[in-house]
Parts: C-alpha cells; sequence; structure tokens
C-alpha cells in the first residue's frame, strides 16, 4: 500500500466529512432520548417505536411505495421502447428533434415540469391523486430510462437479432428471446433508476400530489415546518438504510458475475 | 474406380436452385449489385470473392432475405423470393460475428431454429445431438459461449445454421476470425460437413485461398458485378480479363499489339524486344491492344538461353522474395518491363544459383500465357 501525504489525507478527510456528516448526525440524533433534536440525552431506540405507530407516516410510506412501483415499471416499459426507435430506426424525418425531446427532461427544472404537469391535470379536470402522481413521476423518470437502455443498445450487436430472424422468429419473438434477455441488465438499472427517483421526489410530487394521497417527501417537508422530531430521523435513518443494503448487494451482485465471466473466459482461452 | 464430375452448371438438363434474374440493388445513389444473372445448382459449394465494398456481402443478404432487390428478382427452387421474410425461409445464415446467443448455452443455441418451428422435444433433442456430433461438440453442449474457445464458438454458429436442415446454408466470413493454422483445419472439415449434409453452400470471403481451397465454382466480384464464376482451376489458368489474374495469385500483366501468327498471335511489347508467342482461342483484330497474363510458377529462369523455348527475353534481377519452398525473382527488362519468375528452392539458401543484379534468361511456352483483350 502507498502511504498518503497529509495533503492528500486533508482532502480525503475534508472530501468525506462534506459528503456525510450531515447523514452521520441525522443517525446519531434517531436514537436520542430527548425530544429536542440538538441535545444530546443518552441512547435510546423510543423514537423507533413511536414511527410504527405513527398512521400518517405508515400510509405515505405505502402510497411512496405504490407510486415508485407503478411509476417505475409504466417508465421502463416506455422508456425501453423509445430507446429501442431513437437507436435502430436509423435516420428518419424528425429524428434528431424526437431524439432531443426525449432527452430535454433531463435538464428541464422540475418545478416547470411540476407546474406543467398541474397545469394540465386541472385543464382536463383530472382529480389529483395517488394516479396523477404515478402519471407525473411516469413522465419524468421515463428519460432517464432511455437514456440508460439507450446507451447499452448502441454496442448491442444488430446481427443478433437477425440470426434470431434467420432462425424462424417473428420481430416481437426475437426481442422477447435475444435482445430483451441480453439487455436486461440495462433494463433493470433504468428501473432502478426509476423508482429512487421516484421514491425521492418532492417538487413533482407536491405539484401533482392531492389531499387524498401524500407521498414520504411531502409528509416530511410538511411535518418539518412544525418543528423537527426525532422520529423524522428514525424514519430517515431507515431509508438510508434500505438504500445502502441495496446499493451494496447490487455492486456485490455485478462484481461476482463479472469476476465469474472473466475467469470463464480466461479457462475458454486456455482450453 | 471412375468418378462422375461434379459440374452441373456444364449440364444444360440441370434445374438451379437459386437463379439472380437482373438483380440489382441500390442503396440511395449508391449501386451495390449492377443487374446481375447468374445460377447456382443444388450441393454446389459457390464463393463469392471480392475486395471489400463489391457487393458480396449485399447479395449474401438478399438471399437471407435482409434486403430486398431494387430491381429484378431472385428465385429459390422457381419460387420468387422477394415476398419471403427471412423468418419464413428455407436458407440460413453463418454470421461473420457468429451471433451466438450469449445468454443461451450451446445446447440451446443449436436448439433455437428447431423450437421455433415447434418441432417435439424428442425430435429437437435427437437433431441437436447429431449436430454437436457432427461438429465434435458433444462435451460442451452446456457450455455457454462465452466459456469456449473461439474455434468451438465458430462450429457451435455452423451446427445452429444447418441445424434446420436449410435448403441453403450462406456463410459470411466464417473463418475471418480464426487463425492461420485452424482456418486451413476449418476450411476442409467445412468440406466436409458440405458433402455429408449435402446442403448447398454460398460463401463470402475475401481470401482467395479460402475460396479456391473450398468451393466448386468461385465467382469473382467487382463493383457489383461477378466478372467471371468459374471453377477454382479455370479461374486461375483462364481468367477472362485483366480484372480476374491480377485478384488471383501473383501474376506479370504484359501490355502489347497483337498479329496473327499460326494458332495464335505475336505480340510485340516493347521496341528493339523480340516479339512473344502466345497461342489462344480468342480472336484479335491486327494491331490490337492487348494483355499477357503470365503466371510466375510457369516462367523458367536460367543462366544460359535456352534453345527450345517459345519466348525467351533477357533481364537484371531486381528483387528476390524469399518464401522458404521457393523465391520468386523479379526480373527488369531492359524497357523497364518487370516479369516475375518463381523457382523451387531444390538447394539450400548458400547456394542460389542467381542473386541481386544477376543478368537471367526468362523462358516460358507459348500456352503458359493467357492472352486477355482488357
Amino acid at each position: 500500500m502507498r502511504r498518503l501525504t497529509w495533503f492528500n489525507t486533508t482532502s480525503l478527510t475534508l472530501g468525506f466529512a462534506f459528503l456525510y456528516l450531515p447523514m452521520i448526525i441525522l443517525i446519531v440524533y434517531s436514537f436520542n432520548e430527548s425530544k429536542l433534536v440538538t441535545v444530546w440525552a443518552g441512547f435510546s431506540t423510543k423514537w423507533y417505536g413511536t414511527l410504527v405507530q405513527n398512521q400518517a407516516f405508515l400510509d405515505a410510506a405505502w402510497v411512496t411505495l405504490k407510486v415508485a412501483l407503478a411509476s417505475s415499471t409504466i417508465a421502463t416499459i416506455l422508456g425501453t421502447m423509445a430507446a429501442l426507435v431513437l437507436v435502430r430506426a436509423g435516420r428518419f424525418y424528425g429524428r434528431t428533434l424526437f431524439s432531443g425531446m426525449i432527452y430535454a427532461p433531463l435538464v428541464m427544472p422540475e418545478v416547470i415540469t411540476g407546474l406543467s404537469l398541474l397545469l394540465l391535470f386541472i385543464g382536463i379536470g383530472l382529480d389529483r391523486g395517488i394516479f396523477t402522481i404515478i402519471l407525473a413521476h411516469t413522465t419524468f423518470s421515463m428519460c432517464f430510462v432511455s437514456v440508460v437502455v439507450s446507451s447499452r443498445l448502441v454496442t448491442f450487436d444488430r446481427s443478433l437479432e437477425e440470426a434470431a430472424l434467420d432462425l424462424g422468429c417473428s420481430h416481437f419473438d426475437a426481442f422477447r428471446l435475444v435482445t430483451l434477455p441480453i439487455i436486461a441488465p440495462a433494463v433493470i438499472s433504468g428501473w432502478l433508476l426509476a423508482f429512487t427517483l421516484s421514491l425521492d421526489d418532492l417538487v413533482i410530487a407536491s405539484f401533482t400530489a392531492g389531499p387524498s394521497a401524500t407521498t414520504l417527501p411531502i409528509k416530511i417537508w410538511s411535518s418539518i415546518r412544525l418543528g423537527v422530531s426525532p422520529e423524522i430521523n428514525a424514519l430517515s435513518t431507515i431509508m438510508i438504510g434500505i438504500v445502502a443494503v441495496g446499493v451494496i448487494t447490487a455492486s456485490l451482485i455485478t462484481k461476482r458475475a463479472s469476476l465469474r465471466q472473466q475467469a470463464d473466459e480466461r479457462a475458454a482461452v486456455h482450453a | 474406380m471412375a468418378q462422375t464430375v461434379f459440374e452441373p452448371w456444364n449440364d444444360p438438363e440441370a434445374k438451379p436452385l437459386i437463379q439472380f434474374k437482373g438483380v440489382t440493388k441500390r442503396f440511395g445513389d449508391f449501386t451495390a449489385i449492377d443487374n446481375q444473372t447468374f445460377d447456382i445448382y443444388e450441393r454446389e459449394f459457390f464463393a463469392l470473392l471480392g475486395p471489400s465494398g463489391c457487393g458480396k456481402t449485399t447479395m449474401m443478404r438478399m438471399l437471407a432475405g435482409f434486403e430486398k432487390p431494387t430491381e429484378g428478382t431472385i428465385l429459390l427452387g422457381g419460387q420468387d423470393m422477394a415476398p419471403i421474410p427471412p423468418n419464413k425461409r428455407a436458407v440460413n445464415m453463418m454470421f461473420q460475428s457468429y451471433a451466438l446467443f450469449p445468454h443461451l448455452s450451446v445446447w440451446e443455441n443449436i436448439a433455437f431454429g428447431l423450437k421455433r418451428d415447434g418441432k417435439p422435444k424428442d425430435v429437437i433433442a435427437a437433431r441437436v445431438d447429431e449436430m454437436l456430433k457432427l461438429t465434435r461438440l458433444q462435451q460442451f453442449a452446456r457450455r455457454k459461449p462465452h466459456q469456449i474457445s473461439g474455434g468451438q464458438r465458430q462450429r457451435v454458429a455452423l451446427a445452429r445454421s444447418l441445424a434446420k436442415a436449410p435448403k441453403l446454408l450462406l456463410l459470411d466470413e466464417p473463418m475471418g476470425a480464426l487463425d492461420a493454422k485452424l482456418r486451413q483445419a476449418t476450411q476442409f472439415e467445412l468440406m466436409d460437413i458440405q458433402e455429408k449434409t449435402g446442403t448447398t453452400f454460398v460463401i463470402v470471403t475475401h481470401d482467395q485461398e479460402e475460396a479456391m481451397t473450398v468451393a466448386s465454382r468461385v465467382a469473382v466480384m467487382d463493383h457489383g458485378r461477378i466478372i467471371q464464376a468459374d471453377t477454382p482451376a479455370n479461374i486461375y489458368e483462364m481468367p477472362n480479363s485483366v480484372y480476374v489474374a491480377d485478384f488471383i495469385g501473383e501474376v506479370t500483366i504484359i501490355p502489347g499489339k497483337a498479329h496473327k501468327r499460326g494458332n495464335g498471335y505475336d505480340i510485340a511489347f516493347a521496341e528493339g524486344q523480340p516479339t512473344l508467342h502466345s497461342e489462344t482461342d480468342a480472336a484479335l483484330d491486327n494491331g490490337q491492344t492487348c494483355y499477357l497474363a503470365l503466371r510466375p510458377e510457369k516462367v523458367s529462369i536460367s543462366a544460359e538461353k535456352p534453345a527450345d523455348r517459345t519466348n525467351t527475353v533477357q533481364g537484371r534481377i531486381i528483387d528476390i522474395a524469399y518464401l522458404g519452398n521457393l523465391s520468386t525473382y523479379h526480373v527488369q527488362l531492359p524497357n523497364g518491363q518487370m516479369i516475375k519468375a518463381q523457382a523451387a528452392n531444390t538447394r539450400r539458401l548458400s547456394r542460389r544459383d542467381f542473386s541481386w543484379e544477376d543478368t537471367v534468361w526468362l523462358s516460358w511456352t507459348d500456352t503458359a500465357a493467357v492472352l486477355l483483350k482488357g
């Protein structure tokens, strides 16, 4: 191992402190005995206990989960279809405009997306609730999916699909049996991205949510305005834990798969 | 043992399997295939040979159904192919990249096409086993494509495209990714499999040795046209044009003016040089510009002027290409014309008869060279 110079050590410490200090404080104070967020009064897990009895939080969590599952699934289907057209159809009339329009929502300020969706829903007389949040989240996360999937499709060998057609597949079968299984990792990471985006979205959800449905980020945000409760710290700690476990598992699985593939290829060369 | 020669193209009774009739393919302004008419017969091993961009791959993709002719028709067994999509054709293709499905095992790859036809399970299993045996892949059936070597992958691709017992198998540069040694072994294996299965093969290649080795007929292509389609021997010994003569093997092309004498022509190629004589069936006008195509192995090299040869010229050795078993001598005549002559290295290099700057005599018979109009 190479020893780090004092300069490197300092910048590393500063950088990580910048990234993680707020989270560490949040986690530590979720175990605080006192109701005051800034005063340490001893270790306790009571806020986790009160959290599971807080029906409003649990309802919001349930809504958030349903919205995230539904919107990320719809966004993955639509985004994958858009990516297929963009990568495969070659040069058709209006292609540049179409691809530009797919990617525009990536850089569009969320406030504008939220506002325009709100105006649309009011305009067509759609009651705001869980359905409108799903629609809104699908709209903005679809372009992320399409970016992820199309970057995979660019390196996809077209002759695989032609081979499937040649062996008697219809175009749909060729996609179902050959293309989709091969690009599945990209589709899954697109889905995961859409899912996380939907989970933590506050801005667009606040524009499109109605009295009948509130998502967790909105709930947290509105309860903060009444004063920060250690319950929120506890809730956030649980969310950090879930995300951390998810990310670590995903990266371990990917790493193991790629290691196995490398070993197999080495074995094949020597066989 | 009496052996019937396989040459259906010379039999007026033979029915061609594939007929190209006035086929033209354009991509925008670019003409990839230019009004081609030719036949391929059953059980043939037909090679499309040419430099990249000559249209050979387009020809193959039209047979597979991935491209449609702009004009003309392609018939398979007398049936127009145009309205039939690739997945309904009795034609299979082996791709240059092999295009093996990475998520399926070797066994599943070979079974893929059979499953699409909805064949019963035991029929599929029997056919896959037969293919595995044919390509000597039995012990790799459960492996994934990335777990086997390049040569094995090539055989899986072949087995997969043969599994459905197509009337016609298309092979797109099938040995492009193999190294030289493996390539040679695979060529013979391919010929063997073609003979065993009796399938008609059409191969696309830019490697002339490969085409000459495997094919019953070779079609030499250039700029979307077949310049000559004939047996490997005829292509080499009787090229119909300077392009074909120059494309296949090594050759010296000597331009000159033809004058009729006896059964052939005298060719005046330079001031102050004796005329060359070549026998030919071709009819040329007196004084017509012609080209003499001379293969280096048909030219003898000697220190003294040989008395019994029709054509003798004197020149100076400029370059020697040592190929181990053979040496090719590049000899320059006084008018600047270079002629290549090849001689077997029957003696050790240190005792070679000729060296750089030596003055030597080149000679060849009156039937050694091919007289071409252009």
